[in-house]
């Protein structure tokens, strides 16, 4: 084999600098005439006293990111060398930070944690949309582009549930990072999206708390152990976390995946919106569960059956977020009851779907004189109180409905960008009737229809003839 | 070069001829049938025929256990719907289609490549390869790069592991799955006309190993037609069912 360095020339490409070196491979900078090219090369380390693993890594690599739809999410496959040959990746170089190098600052911020999980659960969804887990999320490979999005590199133990797992056979030893590996990761099930969730919640947890969960097995048996002992509650090592951000990190944290959240970007939905976290036991719990608990867990642990892997491509599907754009001004009943029958008829048939209930109004400020904020907060009270008393009738369990009052000049472009952040499947909104009471903002509905992301259902109340 | 691959086409004429023009449509030039050209189906004559042309132009053509059934040759016992198909295409064979069927291989082995009816293992038996055990002595036989076979009516890929052991992937239609030329691949590319996995649509592959890549398909064809003339020949209602619902 020939030894590469800075300089060396592999198929035409001139390595620059040297990045990185792994176990698996090392990451050159290409250059070209001119200097730094906005490219690196990834070499898988092989050849004698190296693991096969490098070699199937690198054949994953190149199948997964071949397939993916080209994104901001993942860095952009350029070219690549045969494996047989000179196994080589050309990718897009990543200008940005790394995560790994704000994990020593931690404790961090809840703010701060909240703006980059919720970037990097985008980023997460993005490929499990299309049929992708990564299966190797650690902070080492996570990047942030200057944008604030989060870049995902590294997808040698990834799943691509079109294409045969070459790493299947890999699996008396759980291969991954040991540290966030979720609990049916370690029994070798790698094709489900919520083991990605699990290793978000490990990394959220350790941004929080400066701590892992898991702390650092070196066997498998101590592996095991996330089967069934809970790790402690991040209140408990450092106080100053919400109990938002600790019902958040536990729910990604469940031991079986069906009890976890179901998408990505339902956690990206409650970090861009802790306030409509539903705070339960796991987020208010301040220590570990006790002897008889933790007995009980492991007993279950014995027989613990991980979840079977959710379908391809509706592995999303079943978990989508519906937006009820709902009037905020001359409340219509007719129009409110009929919302929330289509609303009714999503959340029964679907039954993980979440209900976003979005009222979009104008800023306070234009509107009222004399102590702007008093009557700012009492209004934004008085929209919310409106919006709790739609959805009451819905009778959907607290986790499943959030209430949001997007103030804005352009309350069409607001529930766009609502619907776009927070990665809404569905859109119900009124349809403009004839009368004042939606003349207020002529043709949102249209508005929205023509620009949304996703679907739009409008939604008419029966006319009396 | 694409290889467009067909097996267990069981004399249902519209299931091949969809499978032949789509697979032309992507740019096929070379073709292989896997055996169990006929049984079942109503148009022994007509797929035969059309089979032939194929051959005649160069195409690989393998003997399934339901065409050496067909020519009289000992084989492993069928199911009595199969027998009462078998039964009743022998009496519409001419001497133009038995010989035809007299004159293929049970095996043809090109370059790298394999293509055999059931298992590599005992081309001449009826084998099922319906897990990695069986997988992996066809492939062991087989001693190819790819083997490519049916019998079984489903589509399925084994890949051998690095720790000797063949692992099943089931394939998801119109993806091309990479296959590098470093592994052993052995591909039950599913039935034409035939399917049994839930789905009434015809199956078929179509490799492209310079570019070390193949496709799985499923087509749409007139399903109605081909089981409406095995009613109408008198076979059993069950094997027009089975078009109809693909199970």
């Amino acid at each position: 084999m020939i030894e590469l360095g800075s300089g060396s020339d592999v198929d035409g490409f001139c390595l620059g600098e040297l990045l990185h070196v792994g176990s698996m491979a090392s990451i050159y900078r290409l250059t070209g005439p001119d200097g730094p090219l906005p490219l690196i090369m990834k070499i898988p380390r092989l050849g004698p006293g190296e693991r096969a693993v490098n070699v199937i890594g690198f054949e994953v690599c190149r199948m997964v990111l071949g397939a993916v739809a080209q994104g901001s999410s993942h860095p952009t496959l350029v070219a690549h060398g045969d494996v047989e040959t000179t196994p080589y990746l050309v990718m897009e170089y990543v200008e940005g930070t790394r995560l790994n190098d704000r994990v020593p600052r931690a404790p961090l911020a809840a703010a701060e944690i909240a703006q980059l999980g919720s970037a990097l659960a985008l980023a997460l969804h993005d490929l499990h949309r299309q049929d992708v887990v990564h299966l190797d999320l650690k902070p080492t490979n996570v990047l942030y582009r200057a944008s604030g999005e989060a870049v995902l590199i590294d997808f040698g133990l990834a799943h691509h549930s079109h294409y045969p797992d070459l790493l299947a056979e890999e699996l008396r030893i759980p291969v991954g990072n040991w540290v966030y590996m979720a609990p049916e990761q370690v029994l070798g099930v790698r094709c489900d999206p919520r083991s990605d969730i699990f290793a978000l919640g490990g990394i959220l947890y350790e941004l929080a708390t400066g701590r892992l969960p898991f702390g650092h097995p070196k066997t498998v048996r101590q592996l095991r152990g996330r089967l069934y002992r809970d790790p402690i509650p991040p209140r408990a090592i450092a106080a100053a976390t919400p109990a938002w951000l600790q019902e958040i990190i536990l729910h990604c944290l469940e031991v079986d995946a069906r009890a976890r959240y179901s998408s990505a970007a339902q956690v990206a939905f409650d970090l861009a919106n802790p306030a409509q976290v539903a705070i339960t036991d796991r987020g208010s719990r301040i220590r570990k569960a006790g002897p008889v608990a933790l007995f009980r867990q492991w007993f279950r642990a014995k027989r613990f059956e991980p979840a079977p892997c959710p379908p391809a491509s509706t592995a999303i599907g079943p978990a989508p977020t519906v937006l009820v754009a709902i009037p905020a001004t001359n409340p219509d009943e007719a129009l409110f009851g009929a919302l929330r029958d289509a609303a009714k008829r999503l959340a029964v048939a679907v039954d993980r779907c979440r209900i976003a209930c979005v009222t979009a109004v104008p800023p306070a400020a234009t509107l009222s004189g004399a102590r702007v904020e008093d009557t700012a907060t009492g209004r934004h009270i008085k929209y919310l109180v409106n919006l709790r008393r739609w959805a009451k009738p819905l009778d959907l369990p607290e986790e499943r409905v959030t209430y949001h009052v997007l103030e804005s000049e352009k309350p069409a472009a607001a529930l766009i960008d609502f619907a776009t952040v927070n990665e809404v499947d569905q859109i119900l909104i009124g349809a403009p009737r004839g009368g004042a009471a939606t003349r207020l903002f002529p043709g949102v509905a249209a508005q929205v229809v023509a620009d949304a992301p996703c679907s739009v259902t409008i939604v008419r109340p029966r006319q009396e003839s | 070069m694409k290889l467009a691959l067909f097996s267990d086409i069981h004399s249902n004429l519209e299931a091949i001829t969809a499978c032949l023009e789509h697979a032309q449509a992507l740019g096929a030039s070379r073709y292989a049938f896997l055996g169990d050209l006929v049984g079942y189906g109503a148009d022994p004559v007509a797929v035969l025929d059309l089979i032939a042309k194929f051959a005649a132009d160069g195409a690989v053509v393998i003997l399934g256990n339901h065409d050496a059934a067909a020519i009289g040759r000992t084989v492993d016992p069928l199911n009595a719907n199969a027998e009462a198909a078998i039964a009743w295409t022998r009496n519409q064979l001419g001497d133009r289609q038995r010989s035809f069927l007299e004159s293929l291989p049970l095996t043809v082995r090109d370059d790298n490549m394999l293509f055999v009816h059931a298992s590599a293992a005992a081309p001449e038996r009826s084998i099922y390869i319906t897990g990695p055990t069986e997988a992996e002595k066809s492939m062991m036989a087989g001693n190819a790069g790819y083997i490519f076979c049916g019998h079984v009516h489903e589509p399925k890929l084994y890949y051998m592991g690095a720790n000797g052991r063949p692992m099943p992937f089931r394939p998801v239609s119109g993806t091309p799955i990479p296959l590098g030329a470093n592994r052993q691949w052995l591909a039950i590319v599913g039935s034409a006309g035939q399917p049994r996995d839930r789905s009434n649509k015809a199956c078929y592959a179509l490799a492209d190993l310079e570019r070390e890549r193949m496709t799985f398909f499923r087509v749409a064809y007139d399903h109605d037609s081909a089981a409406q003339k095995i009613r109408s020949a008198g076979l059993p209602e069950r094997l027009a069912r089975r078009l109809e619902r693909g199970a």
